[in-house]
């Protein structure tokens, strides 16, 4: 239980030290620890099969995409200072107003069981299967159309255009 | 695995609410308050990051694997997403050799 209470305290340091690094490599570097903690929360809840696809997906595809194509911008002249003081102060009491307002409506809900896993092999790849292959047939073929239609047009849109136009 | 799972027993789901809330209004402040369009994403897969986890947790509390797929679709949607994102700041990069948001404001080169 306590490991629980752990781990988020250090995906909440984490997650502040993305959002409040100078450099942003150093942001990317925080994400990939923060997502590492998330992946620790799924193993905590039995959800190997998410675990798995988070740190695969999450750690090794986006978070060197977002590396790649910081090393591809020569971003070491351009301070990234973050905006003025006025709207610094304005965003975090925005943000701040956000998480009141969903804590405050999360008192009203009045839940506190506890969560326990009924069915141990829940998020296990075979149970997932049944249920992705099944169910979800139709939402899974249209993800694959949605991937390629995205690939297609990340390649057509990093593109260097023609002179003439 | 087995008594590594039995830890997670006696967490209540108020707590697990409460940590997606504060991740996710993280994930709002770096949108608004950074300039760098590169780390304004980066916040938004926070608050993706955040939903799914509360996702699972919901799929877990009831029993019910059909939040865990959910959960594997949002994650080939955020794929996609970044994929496109980012070749649009590489576009906007090569065409104003910045990736300040400001630069963006007049909606033209």
């Amino acid at each position: 239980m306590s490991l629980f209470y752990f781990v988020a305290l250090l995906s909440i340091f984490f997650a502040l030290m993305v959002i409040f690094a100078k450099n942003p490599v150093h942001s990317v570097l925080y994400l990939i620890i923060t997502f590492f903690t998330f992946t620790i929360h799924y193993i905590l809840l039995n959800a190997q099969f998410l675990a798995v696809v988070n740190f695969i997906v999450y750690m090794g595809a986006i978070l060197v995409l977002f590396l790649h194509v910081l090393m591809y911008m020569n971003l070491n002249n351009e301070g990234s200072e973050m905006k003025s003081m006025l709207m610094k102060v304005s965003g975090l009491i925005a943000g701040m107003c956000l998480l009141v307002t969903l804590v405050g409506s999360m008192k009203t809900l009045a839940v506190s069981d506890p969560v326990n896993l009924q069915d141990a092999d829940l998020g296990l790849v075979k149970n997932l299967g049944k249920v992705l292959f099944s169910e979800f047939l139709l939402p899974f073929e249209v993800s694959s159309i949605l991937l390629l239609s995205a690939m297609v047009g990340a390649v057509l849109l990093a593109k260097k255009e023609p002179k003439s136009i | 695995m087995e008594q590594l799972t039995q830890t997670i027993q006696s967490v209540p789901l108020n707590h697990y609410i409460l940590f997606s809330s504060i991740i996710f209004a993280i994930g709002v402040i770096g949108v608004l308050i950074r300039r760098n369009a590169i780390v304004i994403f980066m916040s938004i897969e926070l608050m993706l990051n955040a939903v799914n986890l509360l996702l699972a947790v919901f799929s877990v509390y009831h029993g019910d694997p059909a939040g865990q797929v959910f959960v594997f679709f949002v994650m080939a949607l955020a794929a996609a997403e970044v994929a496109v994102g980012l070749a649009i700041i590489v576009m906007v990069y090569r065409n104003t050799h910045s990736i300040d948001i400001n630069v963006l404001n007049r909606l033209k080169w």
